[in-house]
Order: C-alpha cells, then structure tokens, then sequence
C-alpha cells in the first residue's frame, strides 16, 4: 500500500477500495516501526491524523471529495500548524505551538489531505544536511551512516522511507532539491512567489519558497496544483493564474532545447555523479531533445552572494525571536538585555548563531555597500545570466549536488565545505528560477539527482519534461531495501 | 528608557577595533570583533566559544572576498527576484482580535500585556 502513486491512492479511496483511515493508520504503523532509525519526524501528530482521516472518509461517502482528499502527508517543521507544535528544528521554539496555518497548510487541509507530523529539518532551514537540528540528525534511508541532505532532510527520508507518500519542504539555497537527491526523490523548487510563504517561517524572505517533495513528477504535480496560487496575506505572492500541473505531463518534448552550463560540469564535480548526469542527458536526446552548450559566467559568485545575502535577511528575520511574546525564554533575566541576550544565546543553535552574526555584521553601519549592496548587485548579474541564456534553451540542466550523500559528521565541522554542497542550487534562488531534482541513477548504492531549472512560471514545463523521463527511466521507482 | 538610550548610542558608536576595511584581502575578526557583533544581534555566546566563531566568521568572510574583485560599477542592485513593487492594499481592519490567543504562548503575561523584566526606575 505505501508502494502506490497518489493516483493509486486516489483511485482506491474514491472505488471505496480502502478507507482513509485505514491509509493513514498504514503510514502512522510505519512510522511508529521505522522513525526511531531514521528520526525523519519531530511531532508525530496520530490523533490530529486519524481526526483528519474520518473527515475526509465523510466526503468520500458524500462524493465531495477532491482528488487528493484522505491522502496522508508530511509537512516540514516550518510550516505552521495549528494547534501543533511547530519547531522549526530548534530549541527556541521547542514549546511553540502555532496560533494559526500557513497557507500551505490551509490548503491541504482544504483538499482533504491528512497531515502525518512535522518533520525533521536544519534549524530555521539553516543546513545542507540535517545535522543541525536541535531533535538530532535524520539517517538517510538509502544508508544509515550517510546524511539525508537539507535542510528538508526530515521529509526526504520520510518519503524516501515509504513513511510518508508525499511531503512539503521549503527551498532557500537548495533545501528541496539537495535532499530529494540525495534520497532518490523528485523535488520541485518553484518560481519565487507561486506559493505563499504565509505562515512558512521565514529565512530569508527574498529567497524562501515552499514546494513538494514527492516520488514522481506525476505525484509532485498533483501536490504542487494544491500548494500554488496567489495569498494577499504574502506580500511577495504574485497574482498569476495556476495551470493544471497535471495536465500537461505527457506533452512531447520532440525539439526541447536543453542547455548544459559548462560551469555545472567543472572542478568539484564527481566523474561518477557526472557520468549519470551525461546518461541522463543521453536518453534525453533519445527523447528528441536537442543538446546545446551554454555558459552561466557568474556561477562562481552565487555561494559567496547568498552568505551575504541569506544571513543578512536571516538575521532581521530572526530578531523576531526575543523571549518576549513567545519561543525559549531563559530563567531569571536580570534586565532586558540578559532577556534577549541569553534567551537567544541558549535558543539558538551555533549554525544558526553563526549566520546571525554573519549578517548582522554584513548590516552593520558602515558596511552595508560593501557587503549587502554588493551582493545584491552579483545577485543581478547571476540573474542576468540566466536571461541570457533562455534566450536560446527552454531549460537547463546539470547536477543537483556535486556528490552523492556525505557521511553523517563528516562536514560538520567545515562550514565553508558545506556550504560548497549546494553549490548548484544556490543560484537559481538567487534569480528566483524554478528547479527540480529528479532520480538519475546510483554511485556506490547512493542516489544521484539531475536537476532540471526553468524560466520563470515554467512548473508546467519542468514537470512534463521530468515526467518524460520518468516514462522511459525507472531510477524514481526503487526504494531502499529496508523500506519497500 | 535609560537602557534604550544607551543601546541606541552604542549603536551609533559601533566600529569594529580594528578598523578594517570591508571586503580587504587580510580580513580577520578577533574576540573583541565577535564580542561586539554579538551584541549588536542580542546573542550571549560563551566565552569559550569566541575563538571558534572568530575563526569561522573570519573563514566565510574570506568566502565572500570573492565579492570585491567584482566589476559591479552600474549593476541595479536586486532586491526582488521579479523586480516586482509592494502591493498596497484598502486600509481597513481585517484581523479580529486574538490577544488572548496569541498571549497563551507568550512566556509571561499580565492584565493583556507581555511582562519583561523592568526597563524604566
């Protein structure tokens, strides 16, 4: 049952084949058996679940039913839920349960989805892989030993794990699309803007999107058709109209001009995560794709742009975090100052700390031209790369990480080295691109990710020519041995 | 309201000890730059740990230096990644009252209002 696609799964619940309740007591037997190995959850939410579950099973009998009501999800830990705690993957908001939803998840609540729990992550989305977590490392299900990527960790081994069908993550720098290829999923980072970040807890606000976490691109379609849209309450939602996601799947990509930047492909790279990457390509020519050279000349300023830009709005962010009117407060401040000042000291973790003072000092009087200024204008040149070359390509491709999964402890105390594995990712944030991470193949029994970017509001697109792919591969079908 | 006047003139007289120049070539932080910058962000941080931030910060910005070397004379810096405006909207109230709501998690209440430890003699 936890092997099926969501149209499986939503062809069995509508025929009355299985019971919502009956699915979702599947998948909270399988956590309970399985997340102690892997730790992918921090709040399992069973009765929420099960309450959710009757709910949906009521529409079903009704025929109001959507066509993803009485499917479970996971939600990642930044997403607010009401009534549930909402961490974040940090101490400081270990005791905050959320007065309120996030848009996404008023969303999927709206089509009758089940949410299964929060799940693990880098605190505040602040990580490449899972290790900065206040609730502990997740185990990447496809071996123990090895990190699950981040920060979106906690949903990737979920789903990766057949623990969860599907699940949200959030993407500032490459936290979808890392992780879903390091756990063998399909990972969709939309265009900056298509999906609220309401009630997402903010990073860093100029970069911060929200995007599904799936198997297949069928299945991260069906989700993203619930996630997207337009949100007056986000100031930086763009009002454009959602197409059917779904729709369009199956579209010939006969003449798709695919560009390969040669900077993807460059020192840094794997040969054996660039060898899958090149037999990617090739069975896209085979599809009738048409291969062309390109080149991204500012790709070696997207990491030092976004450590400039990423913790400067982090750490405006984050000030929100004081002790006061919610979140870890620490014993018997002496005045205000030790109020905010341990409260935030104990609250926060060193990454998170780290990349506080990062920015703060990157804001500070005097430096803002040289630092934050600065970088916002590399930011318009990484941009106008891009541009540039959709001048001639449809879309562009690489690979999602320069490696396949790192040991678990094995950057942990580098931050520059882990920095450096979201090296192909970090730009499209910058430009506020979509991209996409899809199952490529395996190096040593690990996955490899092909990442797949697009113009602006080009989902439709990306999600078609992953589709394709995904007809004539079979990469996204295996599971881990442990898990099946 | 003494306190606040002492952050502010803190603020305003905020350099860095060693007086470096932004983005330079030798850039390094020392425990007082740390100290400082962990004022400013209302971080305590233990004494033990200074040097380790020192040495990380210091690394990542020497990351970012890459940055200078850069010929952005002219280039509109990017704040939106679809150079989109604020939307305004009609002002009227759409949110109905929640105090007591949003005060259920608040660490420490009183009467409706969040309680801090005193600021004003």
């Amino acid at each position: 049952m936890h092997t099926k696609t969501l149209i499986e799964l939503s062809t069995a619940l509508h025929n009355g084949d299985i019971s919502s309740v009956e699915l979702t007591q599947h998948y909270l037997n399988r956590i309970n058996s399985h997340n102690s190995e892997l730790n992918a959850f921090i709040t399992v939410a069973e009765d929420h679940a099960l309450e959710q579950a009757r709910a949906a099973d009521s529409r079903l009998q009704q025929k109001t039913a959507g066509r993803l009501t009485g499917i479970p999800l996971a939600h990642k830990d930044i997403f607010c839920t009401e009534g549930l705690r909402t961490s974040c993957g940090s101490k400081m908001l270990d005791n905050f349960i959320a007065p309120y939803n996030a848009t996404v998840v008023e969303k999927t609540n709206a089509a009758g989805m089940v949410t299964l729990g929060k799940t693990n992550m880098d605190e505040f989305a602040m990580g490449s892989s899972n290790e900065t977590s206040f609730y502990g490392q997740v185990q990447n299900p496809w071996d123990k030993q090895y990190v699950p990527g981040g920060s979106s960790g906690g949903s990737a081994a979920a789903v990766a794990a057949n623990l969860a069908p599907i699940a949200t993550g959030t993407d500032t720098g490459g936290s979808i699309r890392q992780p879903a290829s390091l756990c063998n999923l399909t990972g969709l980072k939309p265009t900056y803007g298509r999906i609220s970040r309401y009630g997402m807890i903010a990073f860093a606000s100029s970069l911060d999107q929200a995007g599904p976490m799936a198997h297949s691109a069928e299945d991260a379609a069906l989700l993203l058709n619930e996630m997207a849209g337009f949100d007056p309450r986000d100031s930086t939602s763009v009002e454009q109209d959602v197409p059917d996601y779904s729709a369009t799947l199956n579209d010939s990509i006969e003449g798709l001009k695919i560009g390969l930047p040669k900077e993807y492909f460059g020192e840094g790279l794997d040969p054996q995560v660039a060898a899958a990457v090149e037999t990617a390509i090739k069975t896209y020519e085979s599809l009738g794709a048409i291969i062309k050279d390109i080149t991204l000349p500012n790709t070696s300023l997207a990491v030092p742009t976004y450590y400039v830009v990423a913790p400067a709005e982090c750490s405006s962010n984050l000030s929100r975090m004081d002790g006061v009117r919610f979140g870890h407060r620490c014993d018997d401040p002496k005045d205000l100052l030790d109020l905010y000042q341990r409260s935030r000291g104990e609250g926060f973790g060193e990454e998170v700390k780290r990349r506080i003072m990062i920015g703060t000092y990157a804001l500070s009087a005097g430096y803002y031209d040289a630092y934050y200024l600065k970088a916002q204008q590399c930011r318009r040149l990484i941009s106008d790369d891009f541009k540039q070359a959709f001048n001639d390509v449809d879309v562009i491709m690489g690979p999602t990480a320069p490696t396949t999964a790192f040991k678990l402890g094995a950057k942990t105390d580098d931050p520059v080295a882990m920095y450096l594995a979201d090296i192909y990712t970090i730009s499209t944030n910058l430009a506020g691109l979509p991209g996409m991470s899809i199952p490529a193949g395996f190096v040593k029994g690990l996955p490899v990710g092909l990442q797949i970017i697009g113009n602006y509001f080009d989902e439709a697109r990306l999600l078609n020519v992953a589709h394709r792919y995904q007809q004539a591969t079979d990469w996204h079908q295996q599971s881990p041995d442990n898990f099946k | 309201m003494q306190w606040a006047v002492e952050q502010a003139a803190n603020h305003l007289n905020f350099t860095l000890s060693s007086k470096k120049s932004a983005l330079g070539p030798s850039m390094s932080l020392d425990k007082t730059d740390v100290e400082k910058i962990a004022h400013l962000a209302r971080l305590a941080i233990d004494d033990s740990d200074i040097p380790h931030y020192a040495q990380d910060l210091t690394t990542i910005f020497g990351l970012v230096e890459q940055l200078s070397s850069v010929n952005t004379d002219g280039i509109t810096p990017m704040a939106h990644p679809l150079d989109a405006v604020q939307r305004l909207r009609p002002d009227h109230a759409t949110e109905t009252d929640q105090r007591e709501q949003f005060q259920a998690i608040a660490p420490k209440t009183e009467a409706g209002v969040y309680l801090v430890p005193q600021v004003i003699e």
